[in-house]
């Protein structure tokens, strides 16, 4: 008996999860749709999606900081913040995180947005407790050494020159932001801008880590091959300890004035071919009018059979490529965008007044029954393909709980079966008007030593 | 070029990742470009090939995958794998076709590519807008696409759309018509979007990069061919290359989904039933590599060359490289553990530790080999300010040095293999992953059971077989290099 207790005893140490002693009893609010959902003494909550269809798993952790919450001249901060999350603690040292989840087969990234910063990594279900002690550790005891500070910073401004300095449509796609934004930070590029970035430094970093990574200011999420109770019980005894965040944080809300007139702006760079991108404001999720903006876009951009891509690339053959997207999953009123590569020999010109035509048309006449259709059913059928993917279905249960609450998406998908023809009519001809839009075009120079 | 088959997943917009995953794939589409309205830029030929070679390389430990696969090879020749699954109403439809580049005459480069483009525009029964219409009706997607090795044809559609989804399947299958006008509006498409992406500095270095590794080999040019060879595809041309080629018995049909055998065959029988075996024409030799290059072995010599390309550019894109292994080498275990080691392994390859961890000389550098049915590459990739150029390339230079030198410690060897071993279940998490993956393991012929066998190939490599491997296809004095970039401020030495 003895000897048993002594060999369980030593298979238990080998097992890298610290074993915590302490009673469990978490706050099961809800359990419906599959979610089981917990929130922790500290202001922490927890999603969790058992899916058994095969035997991975996904473990997220998502901070409600983004870039919007940025100081003025510290665009960036929240981006280089993520890089430094994988730069070590005293227990884990530097990319210690990432080697030990790849030696276990894993894989793990991180992607900042202008509203939230998201941790994940995937896993065979049976390593999916590595990442528990992990990501607790990192939540509170990051140690963003002054060496590593500049030495990734300086990666990071690689990252920028990759992404834009050297890329003509993501220029004017920075441009156009920051032009359709005056007063909310929206309008800053979540990478930073150079000169900003230049300017952080490493108390930066540690002041916006010590105010915004909290338990209380994060959410877990879970989708995959495990066991709930099981996960449940782990996570309280790594993350039950962690302090919460100030209780009387400042949250600073920006409003962005109408706009009442239209803004031009142009780019030049050497490129191929002129690119023009349109930013309309709008509304965001869940607002009333976002569910028929949304069906909007897939009526003027959803495939190939959709109106914008028939009218300007398949008839009239002046654009290569052309896009509608309804940005409204933001956590303020972000914008409608529209995009086109011209053909060559053809004038942006003539891609612009055939995209405000077909803008125009959908003003005057409501769309075809069919075509409304045809959206629902693109968006219920993405619905069910993503689910083909733990990944792609914690983002989406993410994503929504970033707006306020994961029940938003039953929310959302009645909403958008609720849409009408009429609807479609009302809000183009409200948000795609002339005065509340920015219009940004690349114009193409030809350095004189490019061949 | 091709709109985003499912807009939903660019959702998340404006995120910036930590860092750009060549190896560690999952959704393409979904991974994170700057600006929402343009994720097509990320469908990069050397990422898809990437992607292609990832299938084909890392193991499945669990048995949940190939207990529940069937093959099958009907009677007119065609190969069909199913695998049923029921948890999701869902089914993804691969059908692998052996027709690509390496099939068409030089001058007549990207017809495989055009012809592939050309089956989704207009059919015996449908024109072009009516094939989008009814399979962006039902939110399904069906599309083709010639890459170096072969033509896929995919359909992504719910089960309770399955009949739709078959008769359109087999209709752009079995009776595309090539209507003169939608192929000069495809090749007008084609060729813009060339244009187009010479604007990206990768996209420069890989076509430059490819040409002089393979020469005139159908490999050393785009799958797109160029403005000059597409002028000179017509369409009797693709015709005559359709009718000998999209044959069953030259085709693999991988199914994975909501659907029973019993529902499988009717289906087969019902939208397939026509589809007839015919005999297969002559393929003429190909140019051998010598002739163009050989990365660096041109006529049996190692030579070194540098192309550099000017471009008004903040980074430098740099290529290093040379020819690579075929799939089927016996050394294809071996090279991939040495190459995770070398840069190949995300955070925790050597050159990613030391050119962005030690450095901070660059926010991605990879090192791949690209191994296809006659033959490969070996390449690692950049970018870097320009100003940094020569000393990433030295270095690059000196982390090719030290693998083919000294022996990669015990813990590098472990942990490459735990990851190549244990990474497959969740690189098979999906059904489209699995209807690829089927269809790519029956066409290079490594058996239903090759997820068994991987975890031992993997295992079975020694420090001393890394050692050979590197010495043997890694040449650190021999490549070819590209460099695209400010040329003044970058100052490569030859």
């Amino acid at each position: 008996m003895e000897l048993i207790r002594i060999i369980l005893t030593s298979i238990l140490l080998l097992v890298p999860i610290s074993i915590c002693a302490s009673e469990v009893t978490p706050v099961r609010n809800f359990f419906s749709n599959g979610v089981k959902e917990y929130k922790l003494d500290n202001g922490l909550k927890v999603l969790i999606i058992e899916e058994h269809k095969a035997p991975v798993a996904t473990f997220q952790v998502w901070y409600r900081v983004g870039s919007k919450d940025e100081p003025i001249g510290k665009s960036g901060l929240s981006h280089l913040l993520e890089h430094m999350m994988f730069k070590g603690t005293p227990q884990y040292g530097s990319k210690v995180f990432s080697r030990i989840v790849q030696k276990n087969g894993g894989m793990d990234n991180a992607y900042t947005t202008k509203d939230h910063t998201v941790y994940y990594q995937l896993f065979s279900s049976d390593r999916i407790v590595l990442a528990i002690d992990l990501e607790a550790d990192r939540m509170q005891n990051l140690t963003i050494d002054l060496k590593e500070t500049l030495s990734e910073r300086s990666v990071v401004m690689e990252e920028r020159r990759l992404r834009y300095e050297d890329d003509p449509q993501n220029s004017l796609f920075e441009e156009v932001i920051a032009a359709s934004f005056k007063v909310h930070p929206y309008q800053r590029p979540v990478i930073g801008w150079m000169s900003d970035l230049k300017s952080i430094e490493r108390d930066d970093l540690y002041n916006y880590y010590k105010a915004h990574y909290t338990p209380d200011n994060a959410v877990i999420i879970i989708v995959g091959d495990v066991n709930g109770d099981e996960m449940i019980k782990k996570i309280t005894c790594s993350f039950g300890n962690i302090q919460p965040g100030h209780p009387k944080k400042k949250v600073i809300s920006f409003t962005e004035p109408e706009q009442k007139g239209e803004r031009r702006v142009f780019l030049k760079k050497e490129a191929e071919l002129p690119y023009l991108l349109i930013a309309y404001h709008t509304p965001h999720f869940p607002h009333e009018d976002s569910y028929a903006l949304d069906v909007l876009g897939l009526i003027l951009s959803g495939g190939k059979s959709s109106r914008l891509y028939t009218s300007l690339v398949y008839e009239k053959k002046v654009a290569l490529n052309v896009y509608a997207d309804y940005d409204g999953f933001h956590k303020d009123p972000y914008l409608f965008l529209f995009a086109a590569t011209a053909s060559p020999e053809k004038e942006i010109k003539d891609v612009e007044d055939a995209l405000y035509e077909e803008i125009e048309k959908l003003k005057k006449e409501p769309p075809l029954e069919h075509e409304v259709r045809k959206a629902k059913n693109q968006i219920e059928s993405s619905f069910i393909m993503e689910q083909d993917s733990v990944y792609m279905q914690a983002m989406k249960y993410g994503m929504f709980e970033m707006l306020g609450d994961w029940r938003l998406i039953d929310r959302y998908l009645e909403g958008i079966r609720k849409v009408t023809s009429e609807d479609i009519v009302m809000v183009a001809k409200k948000y795609l008007n002339e005065d509340n839009r920015t219009v940004g075009i690349l114009i193409p120079i030809k350095n004189k030593k490019s061949k | 070029m091709k709109i985003s088959k499912n807009r939903r997943t660019l959702i998340v917009s404006l995120i910036f990742i930590n860092f750009a995953l060549l190896f560690l794939i999952f959704n393409y589409v979904f991974a994170l470009d700057v600006n929402p309205v343009r994720a097509h830029v990320l469908k990069d030929e050397a990422f898809l090939e990437q992607q292609r070679n990832d299938f084909v390389s890392t193991a499945l430990k669990s048995n949940t995958f190939s207990n529940g696969v069937n093959r099958t090879v009907l009677q007119n020749g065609l190969t069909v794998i199913h695998s049923e699954k029921h948890s999701l109403p869902i089914v993804m439809v691969t059908l692998l076709v052996k027709a690509s580049p390496l099939n068409e005459p030089q001058e007549k480069a990207g017809l495989a590519n055009l012809t592939a483009e050309l089956l989704t525009e207009g059919t015996k029964n449908r024109k072009s807008s009516d094939i989008s219409e009814e399979i962006e009706f039902i939110g399904a997607s069906l599309n083709a696409s010639a890459g170096k090795d072969y033509t896929v044809i995919t359909l992504s559609v719910l089960k309770k759309d399955i009949h739709k989804g078959f008769e359109l399947f087999s209709d752009i299958l079995l009776h595309p018509v090539f209507p003169q006008n939608e192929i000069e509006r495809e090749k007008g498409l084609i060729k813009g979007s060339l244009r187009q992406r010479e604007e990206e500095p990768s996209f420069l270095a890989e076509r430059a990069f490819k040409r002089e590794v393979f020469g005139e080999h159908p490999y050393g040019r785009l799958v797109e061919g160029s403005t000059e060879t597409i002028d000179n595809i017509k369409r009797e041309d693709m015709i005559k290359f359709y009718s000998d080629y999209f044959l069953p018995n030259n085709s693999i049909l991988s199914i994975v989904g909501a659907l029973t055998a019993n529902e499988l065959n009717s289906l087969i029988e019902k939208y397939l039933g026509e589809w007839k075996n015919v005999e297969l024409p002559y393929n003429p030799p190909l140019p051998p590599f010598s002739k163009g290059g050989l990365g660096g072995f041109s006529d049996g010599k190692k030579i070194k060359k540098v192309i550099k390309i000017d471009k008004d550019l903040t980074q430098a894109t740099i290529i290093l490289g040379h020819f690579g292994i075929s799939r089927d080498n016996p050394d294809f275990y071996a090279v991939s553990v040495m190459n995770y080691i070398l840069g190949g392994g995300g955070f925790s390859s050597r050159l990613m530790q030391s050119i962005r961890d030690e450095m901070g000389l660059a926010y991605d550098v990879h090192s791949f080999f690209s191994s296809h049915k006659q033959g490969g590459i070996f390449q690692i990739g950049v970018q870097t300010k320009n100003d940094s150029a020569n000393i990433v390339i030295d270095e690059i230079r000196r982390q090719m040095n030290r693998i083919r030198e000294e022996k990669v410690s015990d813990e590098e060897l472990s942990d490459a293999k735990s990851y190549l071993t244990g990474s497959f279940p969740r690189r098979l998490d999906t059904n489209r992953k699995i209807a690829d993956f089927l269809a790519t393991i029956e066409f290079y012929s490594l058996g239903l059971d090759y997820v068994e066998k991987y975890p031992g190939y993997i295992n079975s490599v020694t420090k001393d077989d890394i050692l050979k491997v590197a010495r043997k296809y890694l040449y650190p004095e021999h490549y070819i290099l590209v460099v695209v970039a400010n040329q003044e401020k970058a100052m490569v030495r030859q």
